[in-house]
């Protein structure tokens, strides 16, 4: 009686989640497979959508992009700019989260610090990438005329035309617009602690450095993961602020791989098979470096534990088994 | 000991307040030059004190095919259709994983969690062209009906359900004779009230800004969203008209500022929320 019931409702578990499904189908799954089945075909020119497969080389667009030295360019950029801000970052949240979850001294305005912190992640990147662009203009921009008031240089100094400082100031908006946000999912990570944990450390008498690297870090590891793989996937397709910052300039000094194959596909060049091809070399860089990350730090304890249950219910099926007969 | 502790404490809060500083000083800049006149900005870029060219700034921009009310309507579009569709259909799809008993229903959720991390960006090309050869790279509705398939919300959803929802409710229900759709609509949906309410705060956001998808698949300038927009004042045509470049900015986050400001609380909370669930 009751697996006749179950097995009139199982079909509402297919019903309502079809709808998810029909969209991924479309909007996603037939994008991914078209756009790899492009890197091996000759489509390119505005409007056109005919193609014919590379019948001489079919990797020929994929060993294009991987020969392009703008392309190398743009995957060291993104690179660069993805770990030089993801570094000072995490450095920065995890110093804050360890100060605002201190249990010995309470920061005044904690609050109001979370919410300023936090306020540059909300605001539209296009908007902070314009924004930034004007704040170093030359000669006569905010941060020229206050380096110049205060004495610091004498005399205005033109920031953008220097490839290194433009992308150390594409590094700075970055973590600037994203320390907040690391900081807030690392307090509750660490507000998610049970406290017993750090009463009993505190009991044997370890201060707040050996607690913050002995207790806190390896509980909130997990947390520690996902921040890292949104961030890596999030930095490998960092496209808003280095398009519209200096247009991926000086000399390609900020140009990202993203800001490479939209430039490739949809700016003035219409040449999608070899944006694909390059788009699909990222497609798989991200899949192996996020299987890594999780590889690396996942729960080994954990993993050790399933296995533990795992057997055990395969003991307890087996007797039961034996029993039965 | 004591007093160690509370030289430590003033240096945080010191470190804290410049930091603070650095969060609010670019909008103060952009707000206060925003009612600058271009040759003022050129004098001294930097001001506390307001001036009085706010309508010439404004009326310069607007003179220049920048339209931000249109950017904004269409923004807004787009933000509320993506908002809606995609946490009624994860919920409904997190109803789907939580209440019923089905032989997929594990393998569904690995899948789930497989795509996850997929980025949009990856697969653009395939989607441009998908949409040109229907002939609806200017249709909003491209933009919106993606949502429907949102992977990391359906995580949350599945998430925040299961503790949430109890199955005994379902199953009086069913007793009362209620129909399975109406179940989900009237049982479950104000049930996950504060999951929705956190989901659709940042599922609006990050749509609003997105840039990316909609600056590839329009081209129609009344069909213009508001990052593309912005983009604009990245052009030629503004190149020294720097008070109106500050008011076009200033016009495009003030709003997105006020707002934060005003629900900031559950903003942040909803960040903490997101990272423990999901």
């Amino acid at each position: 009686m009751k697996k006749k019931n179950n097995f009139s409702f199982a079909k509402y578990g297919y019903l309502f989640s079809l709808p998810f499904l029909i969209a991924f189908l479309i909007f996603s799954l037939y994008p991914t497979l078209y756009t790899a089945l492009i890197g091996f075909t000759d489509l390119k020119g505005v409007g056109t959508v005919k193609w014919n497969f590379l019948s001489e080389d079919p990797f020929q667009n994929f060993k294009w992009v991987l020969t392009s030295p703008t392309f190398m360019t743009a995957f060291k950029n993104t690179t660069k700019l993805w770990i030089c801000n993801f570094i000072p970052q995490l450095g920065l949240a995890l110093l804050l989260a360890a100060w605002f979850t201190d249990r010995r001294f309470k920061i005044p305005g904690e609050g109001a610090f979370k919410v300023l912190f936090y306020m540059p992640n909300i605001i539209t990147a296009a908007t902070v990438a314009i924004l930034f662009n004007a704040l170093f203009n030359y000669p006569m921009g905010p941060v020229n005329d206050l380096l110049v008031r205060f004495g610091i240089m004498s005399e205005p100094y033109n920031f953008l035309v220097k490839k290194n400082i433009a992308q150390d100031i594409v590094i700075f908006i970055q973590t600037w617009m994203w320390y907040g946000y690391t900081m807030i999912i690392l307090i509750s990570g660490i507000l998610g602690i049970s406290p017993e944990i750090f009463e009993a450390a505190e009991v044997d008498g370890a201060n707040g450095w050996q607690t913050f690297w002995l207790v806190t870090l390896p509980n909130i590891k997990t947390i520690l993961l996902f921040t890292l793989v949104t961030s890596l996937i999030g930095g490998l397709n960092m496209f808003d602020i280095p398009k519209l910052f200096m247009l991926g300039g000086p000399d390609n000094a900020t140009m990202t791989v993203s800001v490479f194959i939209y430039n490739l596909a949809f700016s003035g060049g219409y040449i999608y098979n070899r944006a694909a091809a390059a788009s699909m070399i990222m497609f798989i860089i991200i899949v192996v470096l996020s299987s890594i990350m999780f590889y690396a730090l996942r729960d080994r304890d954990e993993a050790k534990l399933r296995k533990i249950v795992k057997q055990q219910e395969k003991e307890q099926k087996k007797r039961l088994k034996e029993a039965g007969r | 000991m004591k007093k160690n502790q509370t030289i430590k404490k003033i240096l945080i809060f010191i470190l804290c307040v410049i930091l603070a500083v650095l969060s609010i000083m670019p909008f103060v800049i952009m707000i206060v030059n925003s009612t600058r006149s271009t040759t003022e900005i050129q004098q001294h870029a930097v001001s506390l004190i307001p001036s009085g060219y706010f309508s010439s700034n404004l009326s310069i921009l607007l003179g220049k095919s920048f339209n931000p009310a249109v950017g904004f309507v269409n923004s807004l579009l787009v933000s509320v259709g993506v908002t809606a569709l995609a946490t009624y259909f994860s919920t409904l799809t997190a109803y789907a994983l939580v209440v019923y008993d089905w032989k997929l229903r594990n393998a569904f959720f690995s899948f789930i969690m497989a795509i996850m991390m997929i980025p949009a960006q990856i697969t653009m090309i395939g989607f441009y062209q998908m949409v040109y050869k229907i002939h609806m790279t200017n249709h909003l509705s491209m933009l919106i009906l993606p949502a429907i398939a949102s992977p990391s919300m359906v995580f949350f959803m599945r998430q925040y359900m299961k503790p949430a929802l109890s199955l005994e409710i379902v199953q009086s229900a069913r007793i009362d004779g209620a129909r399975e759709f109406f179940i989900f609509n009237r049982i479950a949906l104000p049930i996950m009230k504060p999951a929705i309410a956190t989901q659709a705060i940042f599922s609006f956001v990050s749509s609003w800004n997105n840039l990316f998808t909609p600056l590839i698949l329009l081209t129609d300038q009344k069909k213009y969203t508001l990052p593309i927009m912005i983009s604009l004042l990245r052009g030629d045509i503004y190149k020294t008209e720097y008070g109106a470049i500050y008011m076009g900015l200033t016009l495009t986050a003030l709003p997105l500022i006020i707002v934060y400001l005003l629900l900031s609380k559950y903003i942040i909370a909803g960040v903490a929320l997101g990272s423990v669930k999901g």
